[in-house]
C-alpha cells in the first residue's frame, strides 16, 4: 500500500504599498491618475461620512451603528474594480464600497434613523440591502452569479463578509455551492481581527482565512487589506476570472476595526489599546495618499479642496435626511406581499387608527 | 436586599447556579471576556474560568448543537444567542434533536440545557433586533418557552429552567433590562414553570400579557381602574408552553371577560392559543368577546415605525373599555 503525498498547497500574500506609502514598482497596477484620484475621494469620504454618523448618533438623531474607520480601502478599492454590470452584496461595514457603487450619502442616514427606505438606491441597482444576519449574503451571491451566468450575462458578484460570519455554516455552504457550480462571484473577507470581542484565535484554528478557499478547491490569496492598491489588483483580477467562466476565487483582506464594533460598544473591555496603535501606522488613506503624493498627482492643497467638497456633500446629505418628508406612516403595509390581502388591509385600518 | 434590574438579576441567578452546580456553564458570543453585549454574564469568566464561560465562534447551529452533546453527556449549558434575530439558525436544531432527544430515546437521553436570548422592541435597535417571534419556540413539542417580566421573576425562572430537566428556551424583554429596579429577594428559590403570576386580582375583567408588555399593560390598567372603578385582574403569563390554561380559565369564569396583549404579530402568535384554551375551559362563563391586541402581520417595521407596531396605550385602554361595555 503506498503512502505518498497526494496534494500539496500554499497559500500567497499581497501587499503592494509599504506602510510608508512606497510602492513595489513590479506589482503596481499602474492606474490611471482618475482611477486612483477616485479611489482616495471615495475612501477619504466613507471616513468623512463615518465620522459624521458617530456624531448624529450621538446626539440622538440615528441609532446604533457600525463604523468602518481604517477599512475603506478594502471595501471601497474593491468596489471599484467593478464593472457597473457586477453586484454588491455587503454585510455592514462595507461604508466606502457602497459610496463607491454610488450610494447616495443621506441613505445610510435613513437606515440607521430606522427607516427601511434607505435599503435602495436608484444609482446603485445592482446592490443588496444590509445583511445583518452574519453570513446569510454569501449564498446569496451565489445564487445571484448563478442566474447571471444562466442568463448569459457576462457580470460577475463581489460578497463581502467579515472574520466572524465565516464561521457560519452559510458562509461554508455558500463558498462550496460556488466552488461546484463554478459560479462568478469574488468572496472578499473584511479579516479586521476582531467579531465584537472575539479575537481570531477564538474564532478558528485556521492560520489564515485565505486557506479556507485550498478546502474547497478555487483560488485563494490573502491582500494587505489597508493597502488600496493590493486590494483593488487582486478584486480587479478575480472578478475577470470569474467573468470569463473560471470561476469563484476567496480573498483575505487583512485590516483592522479602528473604533468600536458598534456604537453600543466599549472594546476597553476586551481588547488592548496598544493594538489599535499599532494598527494606527497603517491607515489606509494616509498611505495611499502618500503614494499620490509621490506620484505628484497630490498635495496639501488639493487637500482643502476634496475636505471641502466632501464636507458639503455630507452637509447636504443631513439636511435631506432632517427634512425627510416621505414618511408614509402606513409604509409597512404596502410592501408585504405583491397583492391585496383582505386581513391585512383590516390590519391597516386599526394600524392607521393609532398611529402617529 | 438591594433594588436590582433585570441584568443584575439574571447575572446573580447565572453566578448562584454556577456556585451550587459545577455542570452548568455559560457559552455564547462574546459572552465571556465581554460580559455579554447586555453584560447579562459579566464577572462569570472571572470568577468560573474558560472552561466553564465560553466565548464560542460565530455560529449559532453550532453553539447549540454543541449544546445539546454537552448535555446528554452530564453538563448544563446554559447558552447565549445574542439576539432572538439570530435564534431562527438555531430551529433545525431545536425542532430536529434538542426537543426531541428525550421522546425518541424513551427518556434514555435528556437535553436539560437553557437558551436564553433578548428579545423585543422599543430600544431603537437595528433590523432583526426588535421582533417577538415565542411563537417559532413554543410552536415545538418537547420544548418550554420561558418569557420573564421583572427581575424576582426573570431571578427564580431562570433557576427553574436550569434546574428544570428538559430544554428551555428563555426570552428576555430586552426593553425591561434596565428599565427599573425592583426589592429582591435572593434566596435561590427556583420558581415553577408552566405556571402564570396573578399580578393583580379583579372581579370584572381578566387581562393576560407577557415580558415587556405586561408592564405597559400594568400602566394602563392602573389608570383606567382609576377612570372607571372597573375591578381588573391582571395574569403574567410566564411561561408560552407548555401552557397554563387553568389559572387563565379559572379567572375568566369568575370575571367572564378578558383581554389578552401581546407584542408579537397577530397570526398564531401566544394569544390564539390563549383564546382557544378559553374556548376549551370557560366558554360557558364569557359575557363577552375575547379581545387581542397583538402587534399586526407585518415584518417588524425598522425603529421609525416600530412604535406603530408594538400594542401602544391607547390601543390597550380600548380595548379594555370595549370588552367591558360589550
Ligand atoms: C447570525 C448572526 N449572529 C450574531 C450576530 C450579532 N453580531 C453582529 S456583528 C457580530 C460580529 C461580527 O464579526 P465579523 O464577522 O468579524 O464582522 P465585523 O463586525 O468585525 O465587521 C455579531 C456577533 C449577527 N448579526 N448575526
Ligand atoms: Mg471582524
Amino acid at each position: 500500500m503506498p503512502s505518498k503525498v497526494i496534494a500539496r498547497f500554499s497559500v500567497s500574500y499581497q501587499q503592494i504599498l509599504d506602510e510608508k506609502g512606497g510602492v513595489d514598482e513590479k506589482l503596481d497596477p499602474k492606474l490611471p491618475d482618475d482611477k486612483l484620484l477616485e479611489i482616495y475621494r471615495v475612501m477619504l469620504t466613507g471616513r468623512r461620512l463615518d465620522e459624521r454618523l458617530l456624531k448624529m448618533q450621538r446626539s440622538g438623531r440615528v441609532g446604533t451603528l457600525p463604523v468602518s474607520v481604517g477599512q475603506e480601502a478594502a471595501s471601497g478599492a474593491a468596489a471599484l474594480a467593478m464593472e457597473d454590470d457586477d453586484w454588491f452584496v455587503g454585510s455592514y461595514r462595507e461604508v466606502a464600497g457602497r459610496i463607491a457603487r454610488g450610494e447616495e450619502l443621506y441613505k445610510s442616514m435613513l437606515i440607521y434613523g430606522g427607516f427601511e427606505e434607505g435599503n435602495i438606491s436608484d444609482n446603485a441597482p445592482r446592490m443588496l440591502p444590509l445583511s445583518i444576519i452574519l453570513a446569510s449574503q454569501i449564498p446569496h451571491a451565489v445564487g445571484l452569479a448563478y442566474a447571471a451566468k444562466m442568463r448569459g450575462e457576462k457580470t460577475a458578484v463581489l460578497a463581502f463578509s467579515g472574520d466572524g460570519a465565516t464561521s457560519e455554516g452559510d458562509w461554508h455552504e455558500g463558498i462550496n455551492f460556488a466552488a461546484t457550480w463554478k459560479a462568478p462571484v469574488v468572496f472578499l473577507v473584511q479579516n479586521n481581527h476582531w467579531a465584537i470581542s472575539t479575537p481570531l484565535h477564538k474564532q478558528m484554528n485556521n492560520r489564515t482565512i485565505a486557506q479556507r478557499g485550498v478546502a474547497y478547491d478555487i483560488p485563494c490569496l490573502q491582500v494587505d487589506g489597508n493597502d488600496a492598491l493590493a486590494v483593488y489588483k487582486a478584486t480587479k483580477e478575480a472578478l475577470d476570472r470569474a467573468r470569463n467562466g473560471e470561476g469563484p476565487t476567496l480573498i483575505e483582506a487583512l485590516t483592522y476595526r479602528m473604533l468600536m464594533h458598534t456604537t453600543a460598544d466599549d472594546p476597553k473591555k476586551y481588547r488592548p489599546e496598544q493594538e489599535t496603535e499599532e494598527w494606527k501606522k497603517r491607515d489606509p488613506l494616509t498611505r495611499f495618499r502618500a503614494y499620490l503624493v509621490n506620484k505628484r498627482i497630490w498635495d496639501g492643497d488639493r487637500d482643502g479642496e476634496l475636505e471641502e467638497t466632501v464636507k458639503s456633500e455630507i452637509d447636504a446629505a443631513i439636511e435631506y435626511y432632517r427634512n425627510y418628508a416621505d414618511y408614509k406612516l402606513d409604509q409597512p403595509f404596502d410592501h408585504q406581499f405583491g397583492t391585496i390581502v383582505e386581513t391585512l388591509e383590516e390590519q391597516r385600518a386599526e394600524y392607521l387608527k393609532y398611529a402617529r | 436586599m438591594p433594588k436590582l434590574t433585570m441584568v443584575q438579576a439574571i447575572n446573580l441567578a447565572l453566578h448562584q447556579e454556577m456556585e451550587r452546580d459545577d455542570t452548568v456553564l455559560i457559552m455564547g458570543q462574546d459572552v465571556a471576556v465581554n460580559g455579554g453585549v447586555f453584560r447579562l454574564t459579566d464577572g462569570l469568566f472571572d470568577k468560573f474560568g474558560p472552561e466553564r464561560a465560553l466565548d464560542t465562534p460565530l455560529a449559532e447551529g453550532g453553539i447549540i448543537g454543541a449544546m445539546l452533546g454537552m448535555a446528554i453527556n452530564g453538563l448544563k449549558p446554559v447558552g447565549e444567542i445574542q439576539f432572538s434575530g439570530f435564534a431562527y439558525l438555531t430551529l433545525a436544531q431545536l425542532e430536529g434533536n434538542v426537543a426531541r432527544t428525550r421522546s425518541r430515546s424513551l427518556s434514555k437521553f435528556t437535553a436539560p440545557l437553557v437558551l436564553r436570548m433578548p428579545y423585543g422592541g422599543g430600544v431603537r435597535a437595528l433590523e432583526h433586533h426588535s421582533e417577538s417571534k415565542e411563537a417559532y419556540f413554543a410552536h415545538t413539542a418537547g420544548l418550554k418557552t420561558v418569557i420573564p417580566s421583572t427581575p424576582q421573576t426573570a431571578y427564580r425562572l431562570l433557576l427553574a429552567a436550569i434546574r428544570d430537566p428538559d430544554p428551555v428556551v428563555f426570552m428576555e424583554p430586552k426593553h425591561s433590562y434596565r428599565a427599573f429596579k425592583e426589592e429582591f429577594e435572593a434566596d435561590e428559590e427556583a420558581g415553577e414553570l408552566s405556571r402564570c403570576r396573578i399580578v393583580r386580582e379583579g372581579e370584572d375583567l381578566t387581562v393576560v400579557s407577557w415580558g415587556a408588555m405586561l408592564h405597559r399593560t400594568e400602566k394602563v390598567i392602573e389608570q383606567f381602574v382609576e377612570d372607571t372603578g372597573a375591578s381588573v385582574e391582571l395574569i403574567d403569563l410566564q411561561t408560552i408552553a407548555p401552557m397554563d390554561g387553568n389559572t387563565i380559565a379559572q379567572s375568566v369564569r369568575k370575571t367572564g371577560r378578558a383581554v389578552v396583549v401581546q407584542e408579537a404579530q397577530r397570526t398564531l402568535g401566544p394569544a390564539s392559543e390563549i383564546i382557544a384554551l378559553i374556548n376549551d375551559k370557560a366558554l360557558m362563563y364569557l359575557e363577552a368577546p375575547v379581545k387581542r391586541v397583538t402587534g399586526f402581520d407585518v415584518v417588524m417595521p425598522y425603529f421609525a415605525r416600530e412604535n406603530f407596531q408594538i400594542p401602544s396605550e391607547p390601543r390597550i385602554r380600548d380595548a379594555l373599555a370595549e370588552t367591558l361595555a360589550f
